[in-house]
């Protein structure tokens, strides 16, 4: 049972107050892309053991969306940011490479 | 022109705490920039009260102004003057990129008083509600059982708790199963 | 036999006689007792049968961990099986049964299973249930059903109610012993908001039936000194009779409260579930005995050393006149002292430590008692009780040196940290040589959200034995539980004991050391799912080396008490069997709770009327005093139909579609979503999220849109009235309101943030009727108010206005193909609206219809319902819906995805009409058969029916469905094999799925 922070409301909010929205930073592929484009934006999921950044919707409270990156295997959440953004915070990336050295996630590290 | 009738027509219920349907109440969702001045001087215009903090809630009488979100403020108001401070923020702000719309109808309100009101939450919502985690001045959007709802206090022993008009009924019963005598956990 | 001491029992109050009954004989008890020790002083030491072999079986234990004292408890709507009697206690008219036997406790038929024991070894059933196949259907599953079982499962609905409780803390302490008592005072001292939890109705734990010293008193002047301050501070909060059941991620810990069970009153609640948020968890859960593993340590009579310490010390109770101990370590010493001190004699005790020395031994031996050491009990004498014990050396294979006649064995093979709780969340464990346990591993915790631990084990949970050391550790965790939420208020001086010397144990797995087959397939490890030592020998020769495997094969662990006593000491079983250290074998996995917990407590307040929210328009009442046949539409319930007396639904329904297209009908539109999308962009927006323009739409008018996801798949449709050049009203269907608008807020604030939208979920400001039929627009006339004429508002358009006393916006759609005005009124006016209509109706022949009629006339128009004509699978090409996908527009949501090769496919099943040759109503959900059979010899098919109604209008069946080039196939007769059973196919022919009225001349007037 997870508690994440709103970086939007600032409350420290239960896992049943929020929704689960899946894999962050999803670049959408639209028309006119090419199959294996579309294919990676709609189907393809990262799905490690360890850091994993997500989404998720604060939905019983201010209704914003934000993005969660945490560790799959020990809960810890290394912290949590808005959605309007297309990467990970510096911040974040230099907070996680001081816990888990060497870690990469999809393009990012 | 036929009076307002709330969902619950004034339910009221006296059992650890008294739960008490408030009737029709004046509610503003104003949307926007809440930094932008023009906004706030919108939205405190029709509330008299000053524009709250994150997290917080300005009410006085049956006037407030309640933080949603960074982008949504809600006006209380007396319910038949909610038309025109909809269209009194219309005015201030046009021209500009807000949403201001009348939903004193789709909510119902709650009062719950009485010494134990913290606990009757507290078994209802995973929100903190100790005298710590929340008081008189703050404002908590959260879920009541399986709906969403949201609360503030009127003072250390007042709750006011809105939630949506469908559910009256269902967040009522849900209050006054909290409330009931003889079920005090005395842990506040 | 057992009975009740003429004086003595800490617990309880001898003023008071408590009245109950066992099997339905009247017993008494005190109160203070537990059901468990009032049998015991009531002589009733035979208490249950065991699951498989059905062996007459005795309380055990004096705790959680009791594996056989199980009953049912309670009558009828209060009945509940399994209950330890242990952990029950006792009040005026409490209603007990054993359970497990047949026809009675004392002459069971099932018992011929213990003498055929011998041919149902472990995994008994897996070899024997394997062949022939359909005898496992048909003979064996029925026969182990029957026998199967413990308690009696509950038929009546439970009458209590129960609740949950959220509360947040700094520092949670689970356990309320010494150790629990010393951390919360340092915890508190410290100044972080703490609460204290202890699953029985008593303070502080074992220490004062071991009788402990602390700060130089006797531990329960202490106990009560320590409560009665922690009580006083603001930032403490204690509560008994709450058990720690469950630690989760992030400091979620659920805990058990039982309110009721002790003093059973109406209408208050019986349990309540506590979801606590702690920052930091101590988990002072003391410890469990081990039983030892010697022939006959199931017989009733044969209990725990420290439970037999307790029997005495806390009720005034005697297991028996003589007791044997038999032991491994010092703390058995006690209880031996306990029952001399009580003036009942011990025989001897059996130790199976050569030559242990050290205070306590000696000061069994001062008052007399014969100590026996390098011994074993060979085997335990007696059929349905303890009659005496034959002794042996430890080290040899149970040859008898002497016997001894006792009525009662008091057993100890050492203690073990009760490591649940830290385990639950991750906390892992070290085997610990010097006590033969598995312990807290500090250095490998539960992580918390912030990547440090949150579970902090202290006391004897934490491996830290004798009174002087349990709490110096239990301070120093309770310190550093407050230090680590950032409290450092004050800092008090740990409570201290004197040390105490003690000779150190020795790990016993069996009894006697080189005990044969014969004694080893007497030794039970768990005593209520019935293994025995030479079961796991046997699963370990057969090849279940992991231990989660062997649990499985054995069912070691498995019963309600899971494996609280016969874990460790079957993995000791196994390791040696393996040949492998106890470490590697390792323990399998503790699961929450940790002990069972009530259903009831479970499901809190969400059951009867308020199990799942109820959404009601501002009409419900007026629905249900009139007849609703209620429909669940997500959380809110529509009227299917209105029924009459003396009709039937679908007389009614019938009844509606008629008066509908003929006169006046009436519907509760108000559950429709109704989304306001406001901004400089908000028609770019729209014109994204639907497949058609939005943005061309002019103000005052209305468009049927569709939307998709972006996988292409239709998701929600519905009609777009354009209020200004900036504002659109979005209608959705009724389950997709929150939906929609959230996948509308999570595109804007995912996707397009920097676009100019607001969105307003406005679906519950309005109530919202549709006025649908012919003379529609005479009533409306007649109420008056505003011009609704063709000219004034056409269809697809919409306008504010007046009608009678009510301000109302007035939408000019149609889902019926009648002349159709939906109207909004503020939710709070909804009621004297729908009452105004009907009064206004009357004259008109006004009738409310339902959920049905309204499928009915969309279905005989040929208009596609979500959920029905789609299933996320289903495209808008599929359903001849092309007119409605701009071809204008670049992009929108799914438009990509409906490019791919499967999406343009012509083969893909298209919606058609389906009319059955013979004018009966297609089966809902049946398949077209095609030719010949696909590669898994499952028939071919080429279609499938969506919607099927009667059609009152037609009078004949009318359906619709997708069939492969359906569109091509005009005319076309295909077969749909019945969905009943029935065998005769039945024959439709694919038409237009407009069978009514094709070219809008009713709607359009």
């Amino acid at each position: 049972m997870l508690i994440l922070h709103c970086p939007y409301c600032g409350v420290d909010a239960d896992e049943t107050e929020l929704s689960p929205g899946g894999e962050a930073h999803l670049k959408r592929a639209g028309p006119g892309t090419p199959d294996d484009a579309f294919e990676r934006y709609l189907f393809h999921r990262e799905n490690p053991k360890g850091v994993h950044f997500e989404r998720w919707r604060h939905a019983s409270g201010c209704g914003k969306w934000f993005h969660a990156a945490r560790c799959t295997v020990t809960m810890e959440v290394f912290g949590t940011y808005p959605a309007q953004v297309t990467e990970p915070p510096q911040e974040i990336c230099d907070r996680i490479t001081g816990k888990r050295p060497g870690w990469s996630w999809g393009a990012f590290s | 022109m036929s009076e307002p009738v709330s969902a619950l027509q004034g339910a009221i219920f006296e059992g650890l705490v008294k739960v008490e349907e408030a009737g029709p109440c004046g509610m503003i969702t104003l949307r926007g920039d809440l930094a932008s001045t023009q906004v706030k001087t919108a939205a405190t215009g029709v509330a008299g009260v000053d524009f709250p903090g994150q997290g917080e809630a300005n009410c006085a009488g049956d006037k407030g102004l309640c933080w949603m979100s960074p982008d949504e403020i809600l006006v209380l108001c007396p319910y038949d003057q909610a038309g025109a401070g909809v269209a009194a923020i219309d005015k201030l702000l046009a021209g500009t990129h807000y949403l201001a719309t009348n939903v004193s109808d789709a909510r119902a309100r709650f009062v719950v008083s009485g010494l134990d009101a913290r606990e009757v939450l507290a078994k209802l919502t995973p929100a903190d509600m100790s005298p710590a985690g929340f008081a008189p001045g703050r404002f908590r959007r959260t879920r009541l059982a399986q709906v969403p709802a949201a609360f503030w206090m009127r003072d250390e022993h007042m709750f006011e708790v809105i939630c949506f008009r469908s559910v009256a009924q269902y967040v009522f019963d849900i209050l006054t199963a909290a409330a009931t005598p003889g079920s005090e956990v005395g842990f506040f | 036999m057992s009975t009740r001491l003429a004086s003595g029992g800490r617990l309880l109050d001898r003023s008071k006689a408590v009245d109950f009954t066992f099997n339905g004989k009247r017993m008494r008890g005190f109160a203070g007792d537990t059901l468990a020790s009032a049998l015991l002083a009531n002589g009733q030491t035979l208490v249950g049968r065991s699951f498989k072999y059905h062996r007459p079986r005795g309380i055990v234990a004096s705790g959680a961990e009791e594996p056989n004292a199980l009953v049912n408890l309670g009558q009828g709507p209060r009945h509940e099986p399994n209950q330890r009697a242990t952990t029950t206690e006792l009040f005026d008219g409490l209603r007990a049964t054993s359970q497990n036997h047949w026809p009675s406790l004392e002459f069971d038929v099932g018992v011929i299973n213990n003498y055929a024991s011998r041919f149902l070894p472990a995994g008994f059933y897996y070899k024997t249930f394997m062949a022939p196949r359909p005898a496992w259907k048909h003979v064996f599953e029925p026969f182990i059903r029957q026998s199967a079982g413990l308690g009696k499962a509950p038929k009546d609905r439970d009458a209590d109610i129960y609740e949950h409780f959220y509360a947040h803390v700094d520092v949670l302490v689970i356990g309320g012993g010494i150790a629990g008592l010393a951390a919360a005072r340092q915890a508190g001292a410290a100044g972080a908001r703490v609460l204290l939890i202890e699953q029985t109705a008593h303070w502080g734990g074992r220490a004062p039936v071991d009788g402990a010293e602390i700060d130089g008193m006797p531990a329960a002047e202490w106990v009560n000194d320590t409560v009665e301050a922690l009580e006083a501070e603001e930032n403490i909060r204690l509560r008994r009779r709450c058990m720690g059941a469950g630690i989760y991620d992030h400091g979620y810990v659920m805990a058990y409260e039982r309110l009721g069970d002790h003093d059973p009153q109406e209408g208050l609640p019986r349990h309540r579930l506590w979801k606590i948020r702690a920052k930091q968890v101590v988990t002072a859960t003391g410890a469990i005995e081990r039983p030892l593993s010697f022939a006959g340590n199931d017989l009733p009579g044969v209990m725990l050393a420290g439970a037999i310490r307790d029997y005495v010390v806390n009720w005034g109770v005697s297991p028996g006149d003589r007791t044997v101990v038999v032991t491994n370590n010092d703390d058995a010493y006690r209880t031996a002292l306990a029952l001399k001190q009580a003036g009942l004699e011990v025989p001897a005790i059996i130790d199976a430590r050569p030559a242990p020395a050290s205070p306590l031994i000696q000061a069994a031996r001062d008052l007399g008692i014969k100590v026996e050491t390098g011994r074993a009990v060979a085997k335990v004498k007696g059929r349905a009780r303890v009659e005496g014990v034959a002794v042996s050396a430890q080290a040899g294979e149970g040859a008898a040196l002497q016997d001894i006649t006792c009525d009662a064995v008091a057993m100890s093979g050492g203690w073990s940290p009760v490591v649940h709780l830290w385990s639950h969340c991750g906390g892992k464990l070290v085997w610990d040589e010097e006590n033969a346990h598995f312990r807290p591993d500090v250095a490998r915790p539960p992580i918390g959200a912030d990547g440090a631990g949150f579970v902090r084990a202290a006391g004897i949970a934490n491996g830290a034995m004798g009174t002087r050391d349990v709490l110096a550790d239990a301070d120093a965790q309770g310190r550093a539980a407050a230090l680590a939420c950032g409290h450092k208020r004050r800092k008090k001086t740990a409570p201290s004991a004197a040390a105490e010397e003690a000779a150190p144990l020795e790990p016993v797995w069996l009894m006697p050391q080189g005990a044969g087959a014969a004694l080893r397939a007497k030794m039970w490890l768990d005593f209520q799912n019935d293994v025995k030592v030479s079961d796991v020998q046997l699963a370990a020769r057969e090849g279940f080396e992991s231990v989660e495997h062997t649990k499985r094969y054995t069912t070691l662990g498995m019963a309600t008490d899971q494996g609280k006593l016969s874990n460790i000491n079957g993995l000791a079983v196994l390791s040696q069997s393996l040949n492998e250290e106890i470490p590697q074998v390792g323990t399998t996995t503790f699961r929450p709770p940790y002990t069972p917990i009530s259903m009831g407590a479970i499901a809190g307040e969400a059951r009867g009327a308020i199990f799942q929210p109820l959404r009601r328009t501002p009409m419900h009442d007026w629905h249900a005093e009139n007849g609703a046949y209620w429909e669940p539409v997500g959380h809110w319930r529509r009227p299917y139909c209105y029924q009459r007396p003396g009709e039937s639904v679908e007389e009614a329904v019938q009844r509606e579609v008629r008066n509908t297209r003929e006169n006046l009908g009436l519907l509760d539109a108000s559950t429709l979503g109704k989304i306001l999308v406001k901004g400089a962009d908000a028609g770019k927006f729209l014109d994204m999220m639907h497949t058609n323009m939005m943005s061309t739409l002019k103000p005052g008018r209305c468009r049927y849109g569709l939307m998709c996801t972006e996988n292409g798949f239709l998701t929600d449709d519905g009609v777009v009235a354009r209020i200004d050049d900036e504002t659109f009203l979005c209608h959705t269907t009724t389950g997709g309101a929150d939906r929609i608008h959230a996948h509308m807020e999570e595109w804007l604030q995912t996707e397009w943030w920097d676009w100019k939208v607001w969105t307003a979920n406005l679906t519950e400001q309005y109530a919202q009727v549709a006025v649908v039929g012919p003379k529609a627009r005479e009533v409306l006339d007649l109420m008056g108010g505003m011009d609704l004429s063709a000219g004034a508002l056409p269809f697809m358009g919409w306008a504010d206005g007046q009608i009678g006393d009510f301000k109302v916006r007035v939408y000019r759609i149609s889902f019926s193909g009648e002349l159709s005005f939906e109207i909004a009124v503020d939710a709070h006016r909804g009621r004297a609206f729908w009452d105004a209509l009907l009064e206004a109706g009357a004259g008109f022949g006004v009738m409310p219809y339902g959920t049905e009629a309204l499928h009915i006339m969309r279905a005989e128009k040929g208009f596609i319902m979500i959920g029905d004509e789609t299933d996320g699978t289903v495209i808008p090409q599929d359903l001849g819906l092309d007119w409605a996908i701009s071809k204008k527009k670049t992009d929108y949501l799914g438009k990509r995805a409906q490019e791919r090769t499967h999406m343009t496919d012509p083969d893909r099943w298209k919606l058609v009409g389906l009319e059955t040759l013979d004018g009966s109503v297609l089966p809902d959900g049946a398949y077209a058969t095609a030719p010949d059979s696909n590669a898994n010899g499952q028939r071919n098919v080429q279609g499938r029916v969506t919607s099927t109604y009667h059609s009152p209008t037609l009078n004949r069946g009318i359906a619709m469905g997708l069939v492969k080039h359906g569109p091509d196939r005009m005319g076309e007769v295909l077969e749909f094999p019945r969905t009943d059973g029935g065998k005769a196919a039945v024959k439709a022919k694919i038409v237009s799925p407009v069978f009514y009225d094709p070219d809008g001349e009713k709607q359009n007037v």
